[in-house]
């Protein structure tokens, strides 16, 4: 298991949970009451450290290395599900996955940024970080979708598109430029989830859609704390107060009307129970697609036109 | 020519607006450092007489170059509010009081209205000078309401891009600012309303991955900056040096994404002939 800086606490509980389990395994002495204590000292421990966590925890759980991926969560959902591959103009981005699955019996198109488990991998996925053609297989796949009518489903979890020389040539911003347009009038619903990172416009390249809901420990932002803090403060070091300054939780995100609603994770975070996590969405995406799909196309782009137009706070002057 | 006497007679006699351009009397080029009077300057429509540089310049002076003489702006009523509380080293409500004492826009983007060889267009024009030019929420409202009215009037829209990208200091406001406008440039689309998207320097980071991209003509002002990440965020990424001219207009043109570059002193003419082939037929 890892455990994050403020984890710690329960880092020594669980090392004490696994002595104990040793010798009950060894089989002369009964630890059952010690394991049920333990055991609660556990949960109290992390009611008491995740019903208190601030924006820049949130985000190093959001970046945890431990936590559900798209493919987790695909695999998860779906009863069937086969990948497709490429944009069909350049290249497959490995950054971005997508595919058709059965979900509930009914055909889904399900998309999302893809970040790797291990060293190897993480390089394979470029960190989560998408080219064009991530997003130009994006927009294919919905495309797809669109024709079969069947609904859409995003997961959001990167740290931005990529900023690379062969992107820029290539046209990232037109690609996720597109994107936007494009989902904008999709005539399929498209429910959009926050399940990681949520950094920019590399996030909302595939986060246009009529419900967006975010995961409880994710962030979604116009910038990295980190970033923010580089070009504001211009220091790496102050990407604390810049978690704080950006209001990136998904609390707030809630409270500002840009997001809506959250989906709770198990105690602890969503690694510390995928599987639970997993199903808890599954769940949810069943009972949205059932209310989205009452909804005729035109009641769909013309919601989500209503949807994006109110976003925004400015005040109103005598000019 | 008689709209370049009237411009230089605007120049002369002190508008409203204090403009982006050049002051006083002499202007360096921060291109070859040659230096000229600010009258050959202005005369060459802002650009270096000697290399051909376009200067910055702001909304008021893009009006000036390129509407008949009068023109309306629309929707300065709506200014920018620090919503969030926003401090990093200093408060956004600050920013937002000192920048308006520094210059005379209401916002990164004004929206005029006016006639181009007596045809109506639409113009939203971004100001580098307010807070680099970044997009808040009175940015995409503005450029919202300006579609409205295009839509409901069947007038074409333009933007004039010129941009840093997103305004950090409203954080998930002004990325969702990407979304708004792009939704609403897709409602315009439908009503099959033309959009015009002019790229001038620099114009990147969310602005470029939103509106600046979608236009039915892209187009820009030679050796403009445009991309989606900034240079020094790619080098920094890559660790090694960007080719020159990378991510210029000229790169952007070549790798298919702009329609046409156009000289500073062209581009009205440019503009009323794509205006004129869009032009509608009268109704007989
Ligand atoms: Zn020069």
């Amino acid at each position: 298991m890892v455990f994050l800086e403020f984890e710690k606490p329960l880092e020594n509980l669980y090392e004490q949970l696994d002595k104990i389990k040793q010798i009950e395994g060894e089989g002369d002495i009964d630890v059952k009451d010690k394991v049920a204590e333990l055991e609660k000292k556990i949960v109290a421990k992390k009611k008491e450290i995740y019903s208190n966590l601030s924006g820049w925890q949130k985000v190093q759980l959001s970046r945890h290395p431990e936590r559900p991926y798209t493919l987790h969560y695909i695999n998860g959902i779906c009863k069937k599900f086969v990948e497709l591959h490429g944009d069909r103009k350049f290249k497959d981005d490995k950054a971005i996955v997508g595919g058709i699955g059965k979900i509930n019996g009914s055909s889904i198109v399900i998309i999302g940024h893809q970040k790797g488990v291990n060293t190897k991998m993480r390089q394979y996925r470029n960190f989560g970080m998408a080219n064009p053609e991530g997003y130009r297989k994006a927009l294919r796949l919905m495309k797809l979708a669109e024709r079969f009518n069947y609904p859409v489903v995003c997961l959001i979890d990167t740290p931005g598109a990529y900023p690379g020389i062969e992107a820029e040539e290539r046209g990232q911003a037109e690609a996720i430029a597109r994107n936007l347009f494009e989902m904008a009038q999709l005539s399929v619903p498209i429910l959009c989830y926050v399940i990681g990172e949520g950094a920019s416009g590399g996030a909302l390249g595939i986060g246009v859609g009529d419900r967006v809901y975010m995961l409880e420990n994710t962030w979604y932002s116009v910038i990295s704390p980190e970033s923010c803090s580089s070009i504001l403060w211009r220091s790496w070091d102050h990407k604390e107060e810049a978690a704080e300054a950006l209001k990136l939780t998904a609390d707030h995100m809630k409270e500002f009307g840009l997001i809506d609603g959250i989906i709770k994770e198990p105690l602890g975070g969503a690694h510390s129970d995928p599987d639970k996590m997993i199903k808890m969405l599954k769940a949810h995406i069943k009972k949205e697609l059932v209310e989205l799909q009452e909804l005729t196309p035109k009641q769909l782009i013309n919601n989500r036109l209503k949807k994006y137009n109110a976003m925004g706070e400015y005040d109103t002057v005598v000019a | 020519m008689g709209w370049f006497k009237r411009l230089k007679d605007g120049i002369q006699t002190k508008t409203k607006f204090k403009k982006e351009a050049p002051d006083g009397l002499w202007h360096q080029c921060r291109e070859c450092n040659n230096t000229n009077t600010v009258k050959e300057v202005t005369e060459n429509f802002y650009k270096c007489p000697k290399c051909n540089h376009h200067i910055r310049i702001g909304s008021h002076d893009y009006f000036d170059l390129i509407f008949d003489g009068k023109y309306e702006t629309m929707f300065e009523n709506l200014v920018s509010k620090d919503f969030l509380k926003f401090t990093d080293l200093k408060r956004y409500e600050d920013r937002l009081l000192s920048v308006k004492e520094k210059t005379d826009a209401s916002d990164a983007i004004t929206v005029a209205s006016g006639k181009v060889n007596k045809k109506t267009l639409v113009i939203a024009a971004m100001d580098f000078s307010f807070i680099g030019g970044s997009m808040g929420s009175v940015v995409g409202e503005r450029i919202v309401r300006a579609i409205d009215h295009c839509i409901k009037e069947m007038t074409p829209f333009m933007i004039i891009s010129k941009s840093g990208g997103a305004r950090m200091m409203e954080s998930a406001f002004s990325l969702m600012q990407m979304a708004k406008t792009s939704v609403k440039l897709a409602e315009l689309s439908r009503a099959k309303v033309p959009y015009f998207s002019f790229m001038t320097d620099p114009t990147t980071g969310g602005v470029t991955a939103s509106f600046a991209m979608l236009g039915d003509i892209n187009f820009s002002e030679p050796k403009a900056l445009i991309g989606f990440a900034g240079p020094r965020v790619i080098k920094e990424t890559i660790k090694r040096d960007l080719p020159d001219g990378f991510q210029r207009a000229e790169f952007l043109m070549d790798h298919g994404f702009l329609d046409f570059i156009v000289d500073r002193e062209e581009l009205k003419s440019k503009i009323d002939d794509i205006l004129t082939i869009f032009e509608r037929p009268a109704a007989k």
